[in-house]
């Protein structure tokens, strides 16, 4: 992965860099985890002056682990509102946002777009939908849709600083309801609408402490899991019932 | 206070949590349903993925249940032999309805079917018993002879008879046996413990006072969620200990409370409160089959189904 992406940029010499860093490469998600911020910030490193009248772009996105998404339709069958198509979109990133210091659309060309899979409808990735289903890409914006209302596609222009053509930094808000794995951070420095540099960072999310160990227990012992289950149910009624009676309600 | 989800993998309001729960343990306790039919589309409502809902539901309703049971046990009105025959049957009926569930899935349109399920069963209940409290209600104000309960000849023509003491009743057992298996089937195809289908069939179909047919009602509950969750859990992994311990202790309270308002209340005013809240929340689905949604799209994780 990193020798491609060497061989892709070399041909561009690296006249410029980029530096990053993350505030966290870590995040903790315990059972009071309600979001985190992280700050990405870094420089861009040039052996000697920029040339050129193109202003410097940086695009900054954070991407959540990839999951396969079912999408369903609902239409009007003899008066009743049921699923009818459904469209399955192959992979998904379950979180996704795409920070830029200006416009994406203005700063970012299309094809480059579709080549590094930048804006949240190309890091989705969907290879066919069902002959039958007409309005295919319906789907997918309806996907965003749902998703950006959600809070967990963000698509927000203007929101990295740049100072100098120099130094950049942005802050991402990860929300609450977070799926645990690897978030992708990448780091795209353009000019005139082409991607001069790229650089990578990972976030690790997790859950820890009594989180960790919930859903261990569910997924490697399921039966013990279920039967605490439902001892937990069992006493718990038992303590109620114990109490109130005790109290003479 | 936000609570993260271990399982659901959300985070939400850990009081509303526990508020939900209280709600639906009153209910239970008062009408001897699981509460399982009001719960789940109120969980999807906060943003609790539906598979998630479903399984930790069958967990919260065992606690209500049992905490509802030991409260009716002290006073007498539970039907342990009846409750028995009803579980016997009700069991039979789940694995059956497991089958018919897996076939249907095949066919396509499950989830329809479910919800056409849920409105004609809940319509119908719900409407009989309304207006068959609503005379029960007026025959009471006017000052008249009591009505005798009429003896249904042909129940009563059948062979095994037994005699169910707490009910009152000396009946054969083939037509709890068979209320059980129709229960377990539907239970199983729609998800939920029953209870609503159970109580007016209790009282309806098996002539049980009213009195008796919560509390036995939630003992069979108990075990036909409790086997529930336990294959949710080995299945699907889907049963989310944080939620139902939030759910369970606001549950288990109300049920307790739930259970002395039932007592206070007349007999033929809990069939009429019963009888509301199951045609609200018919109503509720059959807008939602009826008029058009806001959000003509849904995401589900995962392929299939």
């Amino acid at each position: 992965m990193l020798a491609l992406m060497t061989l892709t940029f070399a041909g561009l010499a690296n006249a410029e860099e980029v530096v990053a860093d993350l505030s966290r490469d870590e995040v903790a998600i315990t059972a009071n985890f309600d979001g985190s911020d992280i700050l990405i910030y870094g420089a861009v490193k040039r052996e000697e002056p920029p040339v050129g009248d193109a202003p410097l772009g940086v695009i900054i996105t954070v991407s959540g682990p990839n999951q396969p998404i079912t999408v369903r339709k609902k239409d009007k069958r003899y008066g009743i509102w049921v699923n009818t198509e459904a469209v399955e979109v192959d992979s998904a990133p379950s979180f996704y946002s795409i920070a830029a210091s200006g416009k994406l659309t203005e700063i970012l060309d299309a094809t480059e777009d579709l080549r590094h899979k930048i804006s949240i409808p190309r890091a989705i990735r969907s290879v066919g939908a069902p002959s039958d289903v007409q309005d295919a890409p319906r789907f997918t914006d309806a996907l965003i849709r749902i998703r950006e209302a959600d809070d967990l596609y963000q698509r927000r222009d203007d929101s990295v600083q740049l100072f100098d053509e120099t130094l950049f930094s942005t802050t991402v808000d990860l929300p609450a309801n977070l799926v645990e794995g690897p978030y992708e951070t990448l780091i795209y420095l353009v000019r005139n609408g082409k991607v001069v540099d790229r650089h990578a960072a990972s976030i690790n999310v997790n859950k820890v402490g009594l989180e960790r160990w919930i859903y261990d227990l569910a997924h490697d012992k399921p039966l013990i899991y279920g039967i605490l289950s439902l001892v937990i149910a069992i006493s718990a009624g038992w303590v109620a019932s114990a109490v109130f009676r005790y109290i003479r309600f | 206070m936000q609570i993260y989800l271990p399982i659901a993998e959300v985070s939400v309001n850990a009081f509303l949590l526990l508020g939900l729960g209280g709600l639906v343990g009153i209910l239970s306790g008062m009408f001897g349903v699981g509460g399982g039919f009001l719960m789940t589309p109120l969980l999807f409502f906060i943003g609790i993925p539906p598979a998630v809902a479903v399984a930790t539901e069958a967990n919260q309703i065992v606690a209500s249940s049992f905490s509802g049971v030991l409260a009716h046990l002290k006073r007498k009105t539970v039907d342990l032999k009846m409750g028995t025959v009803l579980l016997i049957g009700g069991l039979a009926g789940a694995a059956l309805g497991v089958q018919v569930f897996t076939m249907l899935r095949e066919m396509g349109q499950v989830d329809l079917l479910v919800k056409l399920c849920y409105v004609v069963f809940l319509g119908v209940i719900g409407g009989l018993m309304f207006f068959e409290s609503l005379r029960a209600i007026r025959r009471a104000k006017a000052p008249t002879k009591p009505i005798v309960r009429k003896h249904r000849g042909w129940i009563h023509a059948m062979p095994f008879k037994m005699k169910f003491r707490t009910s009152g009743l000396y009946i054969s057992v083939i037509p709890p046996l068979v209320v059980g298996v129709a229960v377990g089937i539907l239970a199983a195809i729609m998800g939920v413990g029953g209870g609503f289908i159970m109580v007016p069939a209790m009282i309806y179909l098996l002539g049980m006072p009213t009195k008796v047919v919560v509390g036995t009602s939630l003992f069979q509950i108990i075990f036909v969620t409790g086997f529930a969750t336990l294959l949710h859990a080995t299945t699907n992994y889907t049963v989310d200990m944080a939620l139902a311990v939030l759910l369970l202790v606001g549950g288990v309270v109300g049920a307790q409370i739930g259970t002395r308002i039932g007592l206070k209340l007349k007999a033929e005013q809990l069939r009429i409160l019963l009888s509301i809240m199951v045609l609200v929340v018919c109503g509720k689905l059959a807008l939602d089959l009826l008029l058009q949604p806001g959000e003509l799209y849904s995401v589900g994780t995962g392929t299939g189904h």
